[in-house]
């Protein structure tokens, strides 16, 4: 079984990211960037699949800038085989970049594709679920478990009601929720053997396909603050406070 | 202008907070009509009739849609597409599962997570945990959305039942997703979603055992129960309580955090509440900026004594 990845560049979980003063854009100068971390989770199992023996072979996609090379590294170093790098500097929305890896599902004829259920930066939850419509794939979203038995998937599903299992015919789109796993830390030797690995770049243009963004940013802003919080000294005081002032009990 | 809102008909019901969607679709004007699915709909249907504001009552019926698979719900709804300038859901996990695959069969973008209706085709809606509100104007033709049901009133208008109904069904048959079952956790506390209170707890409860305080207050107060993603990750509490960025955004009344830190992660999916309290040991917790009311101390020593102070009141 082959199996395809993706993975996207974002600002780091850990940061606040701001406007930049003409509330035009967000601002992503000198912010740390890291593998989005559904995606880190797509790519361990991937991995996880191939160690178990039922997968042959991993492939990890990144599209966008150079930079977004060193996540291509990054998914090589957690154990993907080979990968493929789209190049381009234009904004690329969830509706391309699902045809952008529709185009490449088509020259790569995986089995399964495995994509985290949404980027922490645009927070659309959207790319797995386009590309299983373009491709006519059966998708198993907000992916906590996933089993193979006689050329099926078995996915259990995160969903606001509890956990859902259903079973698809392969090829199928999963996308990962944080509970699926838990990726591996990346050691000295395996950055080491990333390097080497085979990595193709391919220009967006040879795909043919149209990307034009379809959604227009108008403006960002930061949510309005609250004001500071009022401390309480014990639970009386709590509870005076939530009666008479805040009227809530 | 007319608007199709797919109604989350999970536990063959429909969902307590298809009145928001409806909201937010008479915010944006023109008619209304609503799609709805099950194995057996009477009760659906009859429901959905009845919420004023609703033209047409789309049903699909059949064993097939006993689950809402968006393999087999997915061509049911392209083919209504054409009649419509919006198709909207819930930002549900039913709705972020659906409109995406329907959108891109149509060659439309979503927008996701919608919180405020400008104009027809302009919205509001927040990305990067929440930290950024951004304005977005959707070019295309088709305009799919999922709505924030936290951001719009969900309280349904009641009419005599004057929507007309039409049944739907598709030639083509899903063979490749099939529904193997489904864990529920069984509560008889208000939905997360839509509850005027919710009390949240997280990884300093220490353990499944001691969450049961959370529920005992809960109890106290009418309401739902909330978790960090710390607490779900450590098995204290089912995934269906984690509310955050990537679990349930909540908006209540009143939102009290036990024990949790306050990630942005989880800010992101209850900063819209109208009160938050938060109850931590540790007074360097980013939960208190997020806060109105804090309270540094331990929660187990406090929480007995708040539940007692609501007990005789």
């Amino acid at each position: 079984m082959k199996i395809m990845t993706a993975i996207k560049r974002v600002p780091d979980y850990n940061l606040r990211v701001r406007p930049l003063p003409d509330q035009l854009q967000v601002d992503l100068r000198n912010v740390k960037m890291s593998i989005n971390p559904f995606c880190e989770i797509a790519v361990e199992e991937a991995v996880r699949i191939k160690e178990r023996g039922i997968a042959s072979e991993v492939i990890a996609v990144s599209i966008g800038e150079d930079a977004c090379k060193e996540q291509i590294r990054v998914a090589l170093a957690i154990g993907a085989d080979r990968g493929i790098f789209v190049k381009t500097n234009a904004e690329i929305q969830p509706l391309a970049s699902a045809k952008i890896l529709y185009a490449l599902y088509r020259q790569e004829q995986p089995d399964l594709v495995i994509l985290g259920k949404q980027s922490i930066d645009g927070d659309n939850n959207q790319t797995g679920q386009m590309l299983a419509g373009l491709a006519g794939l059966p998708q198993g979203t907000f992916a906590s478990a996933v089993t193979f038995a006689e050329g099926a998937v078995t996915v259990t599903r995160e969903v606001d009601v509890g956990l859902e299992t259903i079973k698809l015919t392969l090829p199928a789109v999963i996308t990962a929720d944080l509970r699926l796993n838990t990726p591996r830390y990346l050691t000295l030797p395996n950055i080491m053997r990333a390097r080497k690995k085979e990595m193709t770049t391919i220009a967006l243009d040879s795909l043919n396909v149209d990307v034009t963004p379809k959604i227009e940013l108008l403006g960002v802003a930061s949510p309005t603050q609250r004001q500071p919080c009022t401390f309480v000294n014990d639970a009386v005081e709590l509870v005076d406070k939530l009666t008479n002032e805040a009227r809530v009990l | 202008m007319a608007t199709l809102i797919i109604a989350d008909c999970e536990n063959n019901q429909l969902a307590p907070t298809t009145g928001s969607v409806i909201s937010a679709a008479q915010e944006i004007g023109g008619d209304i009509d609503l799609f709805v699915s099950g194995h057996d709909t009477n009760d659906i249907v009859s429901n959905a009739q009845s919420i004023a504001g609703v033209r047409k009552v789309w049903v699909a019926e059949g064993e097939e849609y006993a689950h809402p698979l968006a393999e087999s719900l997915t061509p049911l709804v392209v083919n209504l597409a054409p009649q419509y300038t919006h198709i909207l859901a819930s930002a549900s996990t039913f709705g972020k599962n659906l409109l995406p695959r329907i959108a891109a069969v149509l060659d439309m973008a979503v927008v996701s997570d919608v919180c405020k209706i400008i104009a027809p085709h302009v919205y509001e809606r927040y990305c990067y945990a929440g930290n950024i509100l951004a304005t977005v104007k959707n070019h295309s033709a088709i305009q799919v959305l999922t709505i924030r049901t936290t951001a719009f009133s969900h309280a349904e208008k009641k009419a005599p039942s004057s929507a007309s109904t039409e049944s739907i069904s598709s030639d083509s048959i899903n063979e490749q997703s099939r529904f193997m079952g489904i864990e529920t956790h069984q509560s008889d506390r208000p939905d997360l979603t839509i509850a005027n209170t919710v009390i949240a707890g997280g990884r300093g409860l220490g353990s499944k055992e001691n969450f049961s305080i959370i529920e005992t207050l809960a109890h106290k107060l009418n309401a739902a129960i909330g978790a960090s993603r710390a607490a779900v990750d450590a098995g204290y509490a089912p995934n269906d309580w984690q509310v955050g960025q990537t679990g349930k955004v909540v908006a209540p009344k009143l939102y009290i955090a036990i024990g949790i830190s306050g990630a942005i992660q989880h800010t992101a999916g209850m900063k819209d509440s109208q009160v938050i309290v938060a109850i931590n040991k540790d007074a360097d917790a980013p939960i208190f900026q997020a806060a109105d009311y804090g309270l540094v101390a331990d929660l187990f020593k406090v929480l007995p004594q708040f539940i007692e102070l609501l007990a005789a009141r």
